[in-house]
């Protein structure tokens, strides 16, 4: 582990063509270093995440994936990511291929990679026509019960990226709240970039079952106060719901989004 | 007291659960109909969202899944994995709330594309938690807006399992939950037959007559041998209602919690 600033982190990890993760359901959604990996031009991205949101939007619309693996793609409470229809609808700006789970199969996949499986088995995808356009869905019989199983790929992420509340002097991260999938998608990639409100001297009192990801399953830690607006971090900032709704507008039209990336993306810097 | 045709089908969900639930709690629609059960006749009842939010008792209903309100008031928050896990597909989940794009005469839902999957029409948010919650569940109840673009002779894509394109898929399956047992539109309440699983309106909300229903039906709608009216939302039923959206719309300083 090393304490980097994010250009730093990104450009260390993240290369042209990797499998990138960038997790938080919809807490924690690390668009600060989502906002990095685009002003430092990364293409052809195979990007996962169980919930796409606004930060996926805004990295398929500059044209940063090449292929999404999720489980839905809404703006939620508002409605649809105008960004990602478009690229999956029309090919805009680069044609969008699409690997379609449900949420329990993404957990699973995460989990399995954690574990150092190959693949995760649930009892899921029942009659369910995903399993007909997921080539990666397929089915297998319990050798005990005879129980027909869906069983999926691992996920294992190149790089997986999160936010969370703290690290202390020697990188170590503390997760609270809605924790999400964030520490599976950590332990299943092979390196992990996390981006933090705040680094401290240590974690003081706690719960002795708090979710904390040792430093050495961590390849970067950035302190990025702010780093998951809009939306939240719990016991810090609440989420940021008008800008969800106002996206609705921004992302609708190709210029207009271009624009608003451009002005609030593009030429924002991020600390050196 | 007036009621608008939505407030119906809010109230006439809610009234469908009781105290024993443990409900999966869907954004929307569902959200305010399982926070009414839980702020009139059901105040026991157990809510879970599938954020990983246990027995949560948001004051104001959420604008997503995942809002800090529902951590802030939960008996406790698991991981996303261990609420697919070991809270639903271990089988603890009595009632899942489902909404859809489209439904069709035996209960499937669409919520993923409408047109053909590789080359849509509109793309739609996709399955989310919705394919298991549909077959994991002790039973589904489908609440939808009524209307021939919803309600349709045939799913454009079948994202969570009804009672199958037959009607017996799920026994065929092996699936041994109930599935859907009720739909509440804001014209009627709809549920299976018990032979043959098609659903059937059993209830019509005040005011409503036959043919509005079978207009606003994408197939040759049944109606069951005896139909009832439903009871209008009583005067402490809006009331609680309205104030949770009123408190809502203060908190995101937006409509969100009428959608």
């Amino acid at each position: 582990m090393e304490f980097l600033t994010l250009p730093q982190a990104i450009a260390r990890t993240v290369r042209d063509g990797d499998t990138v993760a960038l997790e938080g359901f919809t807490h924690l959604i690390p668009f600060a270093a989502g906002h990095e990996i685009i002003r430092q031009g990364r293409r052809n991205l195979t990007l996962i995440r169980m919930t796409p949101d606004l930060i996926y939007d805004q990295m398929i619309g500059m044209g940063v994936a090449r292929r999404l693996i999720f489980s839905w793609g809404g703006n939620p409470g508002v409605g649809s990511l105008h960004r990602m229809r478009d690229a999956i609808e029309r090919g805009w700006p680069e044609p969008l291929e699409i690997l379609e789970h449900s949420h329990s199969a993404m957990a699973h996949a995460y989990e399995a990679g954690a574990s150092g499986m190959p693949c995760a088995i649930l009892r899921g995808y029942g009659g369910s026509d995903l399993a007909r356009v997921n080539g990666q869905v397929r089915f297998v019989t319990c050798p005990f019960s005879g129980e027909r199983l869906a069983c999926i790929p691992a996920h294992r992420p190149d790089v997986t990226v999160i936010h969370a509340q703290k690290a202390d002097r020697e990188g170590n991260v503390l997760i609270e709240g809605i924790v999400g999938v964030q520490k599976e998608a950590v332990l299943a990639a092979r390196s992990a970039v996390v981006t933090v409100e705040e680094v401290v001297e240590d974690f003081g009192p706690r719960s002795a079952n708090a979710v904390i990801l040792p430093s050495w399953t961590i390849s970067a830690v950035v302190c990025v106060p702010g780093g998951a607006r809009p939306s939240y971090a719990h016991g810090y900032y609440p989420r940021d719901n008008a800008f969800y709704i106002a996206w609705d507008e921004i992302a609708r039209d190709r210029e207009r989004f271009r624009a608003w990336m451009q002005a609030n993306v593009m030429d924002r810097k991020a600390a050196e | 007291m007036n009621y608008t045709p939505q407030e119906m089908m809010t109230v006439a969900a809610a009234r469908a659960l009781c105290n024993d639930d443990v409900c999966f709690v869907g954004i929307g629609l569902p959200s305010a109909a399982c926070n009414l059960a839980r702020l009139t006749h059901a105040p026991r009842i157990h809510l879970i969202y599938e954020s990983g939010t246990l027995q949560t008792r948001p004051d104001v209903l959420p604008l997503s899944i995942g809002d800090g309100e529902l951590c802030e008031t939960a008996l406790t928050t698991v991981p996303v994995p261990e609420i697919f896990r070991y809270w639903l597909q271990g089988g603890r989940i009595t009632v899942g709330f489902l909404g859809g794009a489209q439904v069709d005469r035996f209960g499937n839902l669409n919520s993923t594309v409408i047109g053909d999957y590789a080359r849509p029409k509109v793309r739609l948010p996709g399955s989310g938690g919705a394919t298991e919650i549909a077959t994991q569940c002790g039973q589904i109840f489908i609440v939808m807006k009524q209307g021939r673009r919803s309600f349709v002779r045939e799913l454009d894509f079948l994202t969570s399992l009804g009672h199958g394109r037959t009607g017996r898929e799920r026994r065929e399956l092996g699936i041994r939950t109930k599935g859907p047992t009720l739909l509440v539109t804001d014209l009627c309440i709809i549920r299976p037959d018990a032979e043959t699983n098609e659903m059937v309106v059993t209830s019509r909300h005040p005011g409503v007559a036959r043919e509005e229903i079978a207009e606003n039906t994408g197939w040759d709608v049944r109606f069951a041998d005896t139909v009832e009216e439903t009871a209008p939302p009583s005067a402490d039923e809006l009331e609680v209602l309205r104030d949770l959206h009123a408190r809502t719309a203060r908190a995101h300083g937006a409509i969100a919690g009428e959608s």
